[in-house]
């Protein structure tokens, strides 16, 4: 299948749910519903012709400062997924905001979502509801605040940690 | 007298081996002998095997991802290098081509063999060094050696394309930094025989010795659907039978013009990946041989028309206003250090004002030169890719390197995502070793090829 098809069929199966679809640059984008992601991703990996079996990636993205999104919702979970099979890619978003930042958990459906959701609520302070265990993965747990985030200043310094001397 | 017998608890501390079911707990590293790479994998031990492992990260943390977000775009390329530091020309590259997807430009024929030929020499670097090291934590100290000393002939290359041997920081978006020396293809002939003479010798070493059969085979095995599910990729992935690789799922640069095959395996264990890594080392130098053959466009100092100049004389002609005449004064610098001129820089790379910076002709013979070379580094003008998002995959030495890159139309990249090959396996490595000794650690460690740069980014 072709993004378009895939984006498609996408919207006959889920409709609503599907926010918005685009294919710039040729990456088959789809923007879903915070509630039917699981579902969405589930169907994307099982169904036939879509089969996207691997979990590329899993990140996210603050939108703060970007122009023209200052008011909408601030974080965009975003997934890639691509098929062995069909050799085919495919990107799935989910928005959320500030005071709500929390995206069902992936961990049942892709072993590697733990530890990729993990470093998304290191990074960005998005929960994963659902999540087994979401400890931060790069940064010590003493850290405060979530430094991708764009509102995290680049030169804010934190104590060292260690064993006192 | 004999002595009083010493008890285990003693030696492992309380409730071990009393059958009171509580298992010992070590944590190893985060800087440990056995291990290359700031990890720290906290064991649970019943006797030699491990009950439960789990593996903590972030040590070599840098925030790549956020430091990117501060400069230009061409900035990020020095935090590429720092990526997988073993392979560091692969990131230079990954990252401008997800640039120039955004960008929405297509560079030169020349640039392409060139980014195909000096990433393959990369990938051999680093599975010299993995398997190398591998080798050299199970006692096989030659192997290591005689590995190291093949690297040498790879990174003195790299040195006379890069000038730098570890952070070469050779990518720029748009192009290479300057072309390849004169007589390079010679010299990558040379050392390729010198390699192809070390890989056989370590085949002879390795691949039928007993005792390095008996650490690897069996051990650290994932099956097909594991690692799929754990999004493994690279030589992981092909060592259990999956012929993904992404030089040939989605051909860039010039991956589609050369010949090379797949090597795979079946078992997904630690002696499979390492026989994938032998093999693909093989592919790699034929990739590259190809590349430079097929590599359009003659030696990029050849002989000018009119008198060649030295750069410091040209520079002072331009400051002091004496430009007249100058733009056609051909100019003569060392390909790698002195920056580029005119024919070379249009060999390698686009012609683009928005990207690439004007050759040194231009920039210090014309007004419009200056201001061009100026558009491109003051602060708020540079590479304004316009508002959008990429996702750019390349065939990493661990597996798919990705860089998903948004822009918000300034001259800064709004984000920068670094998809790390090697997060995967280390993530299912905890799974891995589970059940097994705590020897077998150690091997399963050195295949699944953690580097720190990539991994903590």
């Amino acid at each position: 299948m072709t993004g378009g098809e895939i984006l498609q069929r996408l919207s006959d199966r889920f409709g609503v749910a599907i926010v918005e679809t685009h294919q710039e640059l040729g990456d088959a984008t789809a923007v879903v519903e915070r509630g039917a992601i699981v579902d969405v991703l589930r169907f994307c990996r099982d169904a036939a012709l879509i089969g996207c079996d691997v979990l590329v990636d899993l990140t996210a993205a603050d939108y703060l400062k970007f122009p023209g999104r200052e008011d909408g919702p601030r974080f965009e979970v975003v997934y890639h997924l691509y098929s062995l099979a069909h050799n085919h890619r495919l990107r799935l978003k989910v928005r959320v905001d500030e005071d709500d930042a929390v995206v069902p958990t992936a961990v049942e459906l892709w072993p590697i979502a733990n530890w990729l959701e993990r470093e998304v609520w290191d990074m960005f302070g998005v929960r994963f509801a659902g999540h087994p265990d979401l400890r931060r993965l790069l940064m010590y747990e003493q850290f405060v605040g979530h430094p991708l985030r764009k509102d995290y200043p680049i030169n804010r310094r934190q104590p060292l940690i260690g064993p006192k001397a | 007298m004999s002595p009083e017998p010493v008890t285990r608890e003693f030696m492992l501390g309380e409730g071990s081996g009393t059958g009171s079911g509580q298992n010992l707990q070590v944590g190893v590293g985060p800087a440990h002998p056995a291990m290359h790479g700031i990890i720290r994998i906290v064991t649970e031990l019943d006797g030699e095997y491990i009950r439960k492992a789990d593996v903590e990260i972030g040590y070599l943390h840098r925030a790549f991802e956020k430091d990117c977000e501060v400069g230009g775009y061409n900035n990020a390329i020095p935090y590429t290098d720092r990526l997988n530091y073993v392979s560091p020309l692969i990131n230079n590259f990954a990252y401008a081509s997800a640039v120039e997807k955004l960008l929405g430009i297509e560079i030169t024929e020349r640039c392409k063999y060139i980014r195909t030929a000096m990433a393959e020499i990369s990938r051999i670097c680093d599975h010299l060094t993995c398997v190398g090291a591998t080798a050299m934590e199970l006692g096989a100290f030659t192997v290591f050696l005689y590995m190291i000393k093949a690297r040498e002939f790879l990174w003195e290359l790299v040195e006379d394309v890069t000038g730098a041997r570890l952070t070469i920081s050779y990518g720029r978006v748009g192009g290479v930094k300057a072309d390849l020396p004169d007589g390079f293809a010679t010299k990558v002939g040379a050392a390729f025989k010198q390699t192809r003479e070390v890989l056989d010798e370590v085949h002879r070493l390795l691949t039928g010795n007993r005792i390095f059969m008996d650490r690897m085979i069996g051990i650290g095995a994932l099956s097909r659907e594991e690692t799929i599910a754990w999004g493994i990729t690279g030589p992981l992935l092909r060592a259990v039978g999956v012929p993904y690789d992404v030089r040939r799922a989605h051909p860039h640069w010039a991956y589609d013009r050369v010949e090379f095959e797949i090597p795979t395996q079946k078992d997904g264990d630690n002696f499979a990946r390492y026989l994938v890594r032998m093999a693909e080392m093989e592919q790699s130098m034929r990739i590259a041989e190809q590349a430079l053959v097929a590599m359009p466009g003659g030696p990029v100092n050849v002989d000018f028309e009119g008198r060649p100049i030295d750069p410091a004389s040209y520079v002072d002609q331009g400051k002091q206003g004496k430009t007249e005449g100058l733009l056609l004064v051909p100019i003569r610098l060392s390909p790698n250090l002195q920056g580029q001129n005119r024919p070379a820089l249009e060999q390698v790379n686009v012609a683009d004002k928005r990207v690439v910076m004007p050759p040194k002709e231009t920039a210090y013979g014309s007004i419009e030169g200056l201001m061009n070379h100026f558009m491109l580094v003051m602060e708020g003008y540079g590479i304004r890719p316009p508002r959008g998002e990429a996702y750019f995959a390349s065939e990493g030495a661990n597996g798919e390197l990705g860089f998903y890159v948004i822009s918000d139309g300034t001259d800064r990249p709004y984000r920068v995502r670094c998809r790390p090959p090697c997060l995967m396996p280390v993530a299912a490595l905890a799974q891995m070793i589970q059940g097994e000794m705590i020897a077998d650690l150690v091997p399963t460690f050195g295949s699944v090829n953690m580097i720190g740069g990539e991994l903590d980014r």
